[in-house]
């Protein structure tokens, strides 16, 4: 029997009108996570994405979520008052389908953290960064089932056997194992 | 490891179409900072004299600035530098948007380009991958649909594309390098890269840009950004809506047009209309406006939102930022309806807003004047709407009289003849200035204006007011936080100016503090356009973010030179010499220095010889404004006076 637990909800709201297009977000996002902190700044390792067309007029801030090994069956591409916007152009995931949300060194997954850090800040480093208010950050309490959690290590060997295979991770842990 | 510059520069010879990845030397960073102060080294090594603005041996240099793509708010600035086919000097035209910091992530500071390609290309840079690519299907088509086109077939919707249109093609002596809503508008660049054959710069980078001490860094940048936030609930109450914030002139955002309106001359340079702005015109252009305006638009990491997207009534969507909505307006003598439609057309044609407009409005003064006639403009509309477009497409095509206007009045006047050359009366050094006249002279625009090496006031200009405040309280309001003065006399100057009596221009500010309150003003351009930050959040607006107690520090921690307030301050001037001896090794002298004749009313020849003698010399130039042995020795540039010296010019 699951029990009930509170959980704490973060919320990054979106307001797609107010966003000007200059990428801040994206800049101190790459550099808050680049080790060690702030040392360099590059956007293509940044966890949120600024979908930006001034000539569609399409500007949507997307944040990296969720790994996916394999894309989808299918493709999504919303019309919302007129305007097209991309083909999984709200979509989060770090999918082969693009580019987006990889790491450019390594090709591996990206995703966005909150800025967790300790102490831990008042709002996530883009939100701050966000003069236009664009992003707003919001913060509730929901109940939930306690689930059992996969640890951040475990999360990330999962995603290395989804890309790799478990075989191929494991001869390249015995093989680093060896060197030390 | 480099920190802030990425160390290297892509050479291309677009002759043979050989492409050299080039390690830069990390001394010039410490001697010139970078941008506009790199380039002009680069152009005084290689570019002797002799070489014409369109000789294969001309470069194109397109450069990021010392601090673009990291995280200083704002430092996204473009700077190209070229010998200009209008001036014969040195042309640097900068801009904003997305290109620079695109291309630091690419892994390069600069691309130097030489020689001419043999057909039309566009250069491909993705990171370490380098290529020239045909651009046969892109000739003649617009500045913003060259970007579009060339992204769409390298399937990379995030690559930054710089291009030229028409008018560049066809060597326009104004033409503009155009990149989304920011452009390289000045001084014809666009038409050296047009005969250069290189119809587009696309660029894509993934890498990472370093800072040296990034937690001193950040914290300056935190700064800045809190700054800025301040300063933009808190306009400056003193002076006209248009220059009350920071960034470049908000006009995508304010209706209120009186100031520029009232004050700027309409048609070819030539009238004021003092009682213009009226609550009818108000109305009416407010409407026009929010009719146009999509979405404001930002540069990259720059709070500000400068731009704007524009989506008007049968005219394709393009982007606008600044003045450019009333340069055509005001020249034609017309409505903001008719800038809003033509500004489309010219951005995709690819021609600088400033100087078009002006000779348009020349070509029809001398039409009215009986020196050009019907057999000069066969076909031309009779209405003067119709006749601005008709002659933007001649000239961009260099077709009949638009091949002699493609390179601006001065050049026009004089090819045209019977007496043309006194209709082209707004230049300066052969080049198209603001549609200003006014009544007094003012002894700091009149420096500015004779020795800019940028030849365009609002590139000099913008830590002192234009005026002195109509009450002492507005004074003392102001100057109670001025902390941007690089010395506190300044404060002083200012609250000792008054609009009449002895204290009132010409004789005050005095020479002497002309000279001080002007360099003060230039040395901020010259460290933004080296480090390429937007002059909208430093050199061009009253109280801005950065300043001169700040940047030493901001540079220092991101590029771990060891450099403070005075260092900086040797650095701009070393970069301002430079420039001044290139051109001077061009052929500058003091004889080219002077304003356009009409500028003001009231003039001071005595005063205004006092003026330039004196700042000669507070520059350590002789007294035709040449740099001396001496002080390019105290700015470690003896091989400036050495190759000065062998010429016989000092």
């Amino acid at each position: 029997m699951m029990s009930k637990v509170k959980k704490k909800v973060k919320v990054i709201k979106i307001d797609v009108d107010k966003c000007n297009g200059c990428r801040a977000c994206e800049i101190i996002c790459a550099s808050f996570h680049a080790a060690p902190k702030y040392s360099s700044n590059n956007p293509a390792r940044a966890r949120i994405r600024l979908i930006r067309d001034p000539v569609r007029d399409v500007f949507v801030p997307v944040y990296a979520g969720e790994y996916t090994a394999s894309e989808c069956m299918g493709r999504d591409k919303y019309v919302i008052d007129g305007k097209e916007y991309d083909e999984c152009g709200f979509c989060r995931a770090s999918c082969p389908s693009r580019d987006v949300f990889k790491e450019p060194d390594s090709g591996l997954p990206l995703k966005c953290d909150m800025c967790e850090d300790d102490p831990s800040l008042k709002e996530p480093m883009c939100v701050q960064w966000c003069l236009a208010e664009a992003l707003t950050y919001e913060e509730r309490e929901e109940e939930v089932e306690e689930d059992v959690m996969l640890g951040d290590m475990e999360l990330g060997l999962k995603s290395l056997v989804d890309k790799h295979g478990l075989q191929q991770l494991v001869e390249s842990v015995a093989r680093m194992s060896q060197k030390s | 490891m480099r920190y802030a510059e990425t160390g290297y520069n892509l050479e291309i010879d677009l002759t043979r179409g050989n492409i050299e990845r080039v390690e830069t030397d990390p001394k010039l960073a410490e001697l010139h900072l970078g941008g506009l102060g790199t380039n002009a080294k680069i152009l005084w090594d290689r570019v002797p004299p002799e070489v014409e603005p369109f000789s294969p041996d001309n470069l194109l240099i397109f450069s990021a600035g010392l601090l673009t793509g990291t995280p200083a708010p704002g430092a996204n600035r473009t700077i190209v530098s070229t010998i200009s086919p209008q001036t014969k000097l040195m042309a640097y035209s900068m801009m904003g948007g997305f290109w620079a910091p695109e291309l630091k992530h690419a892994g390069y500071d600069k691309v130097i380009l030489r020689g001419k390609s043999p057909e039309l290309v566009y250069l491909w840079i993705n990171n370490d991958k380098v290529e020239l690519r045909d651009a046969s299907h892109l000739q003649g088509k617009g500045t913003l649909e060259t970007a579009e086109l060339i992204r769409q077939e390298l399937k990379e919707p995030n690559a930054q594309v710089a291009s030229i249109g028409l008018a560049g093609e066809n060597r326009v002596f104004f033409a503009s390098i155009e990149q989304g809503r920011s452009s390289c508008s000045r001084l014809g660049i666009g038409g050296v890269m047009g005969d250069k054959r290189l119809k587009a710069i696309a660029v894509r980078g993934t890498k990472d840009v370093n800072i040296a001490r990034p937690a001193d860094f950040i914290e300056h940048c935190n700064d800045v950004l809190s700054y800025v936030k301040i300063r933009e609930k808190n306009p400056l109450g003193m002076v006209p809506p248009i220059l009350a914030g920071l960034g470049s002139p908000q006009e995508m955002k304010i209706h209120d047009e009186e100031w520029h309106t009232t004050n700027f001359a309409w048609g070819n340079a030539r009238h004021r209309r003092k009682d213009f702005w009226t609550k009818e015109v108000e109305q009416s252009w407010k409407e026009t406006q929010e009719s146009a305006r999509e979405r404001f638009l930002s540069c990259y990491n720059c709070p500000m939102k400068c731009g704007a997207s524009v989506s008007y009534p049968g005219v394709s969507k393009y982007m606008m930022k600044c003045y450019s909505k009333l340069t055509y307006t005001m020249a034609s003598m017309s409505d903001l309806d008719f800038g809003f439609r033509i500004a489309g057309p010219a951005q995709e044609y690819g021609v600088d807003g400033f100087t078009t407009p002006q000779t348009i409005a020349f070509a029809l003064e001398l039409y009215e004047a009986g020196i050009l006639t019907d057999q000069d403009m066969p076909g031309m509309p009779s209405d003067t709407e119709g006749r601005f477009f008709w002659l933007l497409d001649r000239i961009v095509r260099r077709e009949g009289i638009g091949d002699i206007l493609a390179d601006g009045t001065y050049w026009a006047a004089e090819r045209i003849g019977k007496g043309a050359e006194a209709f082209a009366h707004n230049n300066i050094k052969k080049h198209e200035q603001l549609p200003l006249k006014l009544g007094m002279m003012n002894p700091l625009y009149f420096l500015m204006y004779c020795t800019g090496e940028k030849i365009n006031i609002t590139q000099i200009e913008g830590q002192f007011p234009q005026a002195p405040f109509a009450s002492k309280e507005e004074t003392e309001d102001f100057l109670k936080d001025w902390i941007q003065v690089p010395d506190e006399k300044f404060k002083q100057y200012f609250r000792d100016w008054e609009n009449r009596g002895d204290h009132s221009i010409p004789h005050y500010p005095t020479v002497e503090m002309s000279c001080e309150i002007v360099d003060w003003m230039e040395k901020m351009h010259y460290i933004d356009d080296a480090t390429g930050m937007c002059a909208g959040l430093s050199s061009f607006p009253l109280k801005p973010a950065y300043h001169m107690h700040n940047w030493a520090t901001i540079l220092s921690a991101a590029t771990g030179i060891d450099l403070d307030e005075a260092g900086l301050s040797q650095i701009a001037k070393r970069n301002r010499t430079l420039i001044r001896a290139f051109n001077v090794r061009r052929g500058l002298r003091r004889g080219d220095e002077r304003p356009p004749e009409d500028h003001w009313k009231k003039r001071f020849p005595e005063l205004e010889a006092k003026l330039l003698d004196e700042y000669y010399k507070f520059k350590g130039w002789n007294n035709q404004g040449i740099p001396t042995k001496t002080s390019l020795h105290e700015l470690a540039m003896d091989y400036v006076s050495e190759d000065l010296e062998q010429r016989g010019i000092i």
